[in-house]
């Protein structure tokens, strides 16, 4: 028995996602489903995931919204970056900016939607700045937070071996609060996509968002499950990779 | 001339210090916690505000901030670079105070051979015994040539026995340094160990500054006395060699045996009252630093109790548990035996 669940053990995590495809699948062929909750069978919306892939559209749709993600999530985590290294290091710094910071945190992203389409009208830009700001304010606190917590004496111990101030930020400071900032980029990975889903759905004519809004005018629920796997795929992919990317750069020191 | 002055220094803790340091001395600041002895080697770091004056070598370096100062400093919880490997964190102050790479490499070399460490170059701290991450936070508090070294309680993380075999170990490294040295610790023994003179601090002041034997035999102050356990001091009437390495004293009706390297004759014996074990019956075993005696005065503290015991006109001061004096049913005229733990006695040579 224990030999089995040894052999099975490895998979048991697929196990409940084949599950949950057959079910659904036979549920749907066995009429299960009232009939005003039309349920596509996985068979359907997999052919269509085919067929959305072959004629491009998929495709595109999907390249729009990943151009929009990677230019937002890099722009927005760079200056989050830039400017919680200054927070972090600089009291004054700090001190400064902290109350304006803690008044526009609180809004959220998409809080941003009514007054951006009047200011920048609605174009590239707009999915955009959305996807900036989702990024720049965790990854502003996660920095902050990293350097700030690193421990006192591993700056003490520089400084009394002769390094310089900005020789213990770069060396010292900055590595070690690396876990804190890979925190803050894997939490705002997943959230540039749901973001961007909610910004592309405001009259942007491609992207993911759009093609889901263009499916439900038409009640291809089909299609927009395929587009929500997608949506699903991106965020785990981009959280995984963040992941990875910790456990390379710091799991031999932790 | 000292290598280290420290003139008049006040701050929130200390209180008009003076210290002075000789070259290439091995100075241990004693004294319990919150006396001020960190404070003491921030002071002399650069690390904390103070009033007062600190000289190097002559030169007044108040103004200058700690990284030019040319120190190192091995701190409490050693403070290694996590991200760092053994070898990136030894050559860390080399590069940082900008030597060539060859220097860095030959210093980084020298000083993994001169601590044995050369195996662990490549391994991170998190994979580093308790007692090598000690020698690695030396070996880089060293590394960068600095004149002056401070160690604020080296020994405080690791276990007794490894504290223990690493004391003989470092003393012996820290004397091939040939460099000035003030080491920080709220024990005593490590301070007898590892001195060559003591500095005793209490409530921000320094009390007393001597060679080791002079706390024991000739303690300043009461908080001295009170530090280091108000110990039984004996004038020995006879004195004479009993076997290589051992010495034989009589102190009244008291024989005792103790390990004695020299050529001169003892004066004095210290005996700590936690080194004297009683029992109600004889022990068995050589009736070497053994003793009978009365139990003349048994005094409660908090978590233990010390006993009074007449050993033929010489009065012993032993430590004791209350259990172990309520289990063997102690009592004032109770006539007890004893035993001496022969490596703990301490003597005062007559000059």
């Amino acid at each position: 028995m224990i030999k089995i669940f040894k052999k099975i053990k490895p998979i048991c995590g697929i196990i409940p996602i084949v599950l949950f495809l057959a079910i659904w699948e036979m549920a749907v062929r066995l009429n299960l489903f009232p009939e005003q909750f039309f349920v596509p069978s996985f068979s359907t919306v997999v052919s269509e995931f085919y067929y959305l892939t072959a004629n491009g559209v998929l495709g595109e749709n999907f390249l729009s919204s990943l151009i929009r993600v990677l230019i937002g999530f890099s722009s927005g985590s760079i200056a989050g970056f830039a400017i919680g290294i200054l927070m972090g290091w600089q009291d004054v710094i700090n001190k400064a900016l902290s109350p304006i910071i803690s008044l526009i945190y609180p809004i959220p992203a998409l809080g941003w939607l009514p007054l951006l389409m009047l200011w920048i009208g609605i174009n590239e830009m707009l999915p955009i700045t959305i996807i900036f700001i989702c990024s720049f304010f965790p990854l502003l606190y996660n920095t902050v937070t990293g350097i700030k917590n690193v421990d006192k004496n591993y700056i003490r111990a520089a400084k009394t071996l002769g390094a310089s101030n900005i020789r213990i930020l770069t060396t010292v400071v900055i590595p070690l609060a690396l876990p804190n900032i890979f925190t803050g980029l894997r939490l705002e990975a997943g959230m540039a996509w749901r973001v961007i889903i909610a910004a592309e759905m405001v009259a942007i004519p491609t992207g993911i968002g759009a093609l889901m809004m263009k499916a439900e005018s038409l009640i291809r629920i089909d299609i927009i499950i395929v587009c929500l796997m997608v949506l699903s795929l991106m965020c785990l992919s981009f959280e995984k990779f963040f992941a990875y990317l910790e456990r390379k750069v710091t799991a031999k020191w932790k | 001339m000292p290598f280290i002055e420290i003139k008049r220094v006040n701050n929130y803790i200390l209180k008009d210090v003076n210290l002075d340091v000789l070259d290439r001395e091995l100075l241990v600041l004693v004294g319990p916690n919150g006396a001020g002895k960190t404070t003491l080697l921030n002071v002399v770091a650069g690390l904390t505000d103070y009033e007062g004056e600190v000289f190097f070598d002559g030169k007044k370096i108040d103004k200058l901030p700690t990284n030019k100062r040319e120190i190192g400093f091995q701190f409490q919880d050693l403070a290694l670079f996590p991200h760092l490997k053994v070898e990136s964190n030894i050559s860390y102050g080399l590069l940082a105070q900008g030597y060539s790479p060859k220097v860095v490499k030959d210093r980084i070399n020298e000083v993994l051979n001169l601590f044995n460490i050369q195996h662990i170059r490549e391994r991170y701290p998190s994979n580093l015994s308790g007692g090598e991450k000690q020698k690695v936070a030396l070996a880089r508090a060293i590394a960068p040539f600095s004149k002056i070294l401070l160690m604020d309680e080296p020994m405080s993380n690791l276990d007794p026995q490894t504290s223990k075999y690493l004391r003989k170990e470092l003393r012996s490294i820290l004397k091939k340094l040939e460099i000035t040295i003030i080491y920080v610790t709220h024990n005593l023994l490590e301070a007898e160990e590892m001195a060559d003179r003591i500095a005793y601090i209490h409530n921000g002041q320094i009390e007393q500054i001597g060679l080791p034997e002079e706390f024991i035999f000739n303690p300043g102050t009461e908080n001295i006395s009170k530090f280091i356990g108000m110990p039984n001091i004996l004038d020995c009437e006879y004195c004479d060699k009993f076997f290589p390495g051992f010495a034989r004293v009589s102190i009244k009706n008291l024989q005792l045996i103790l390990p004695y390297e020299g050529n001169g004759r003892i004066k004095k014996i210290a005996i700590f009252p936690q080194d004297i074990y009683l029992s109600s019956i004889k022990p068995p075993g050589p009736n070497i630093n053994r003793f009978k005696g009365i139990i003349t005065e048994i005094l409660d503290f908090e978590s233990f109790s010390w006993v009074k015991v007449d050993v033929g006109g010489n009065i012993l001061v032993a430590e004791l548990s209350r259990d172990a004096i309520h289990e063997m049913n102690f009592k004032e005229g109770k006539e007890v035996f004893g035993i001496i733990k022969l490596r703990s006695l301490r003597y005062a040579e007559k000059s």
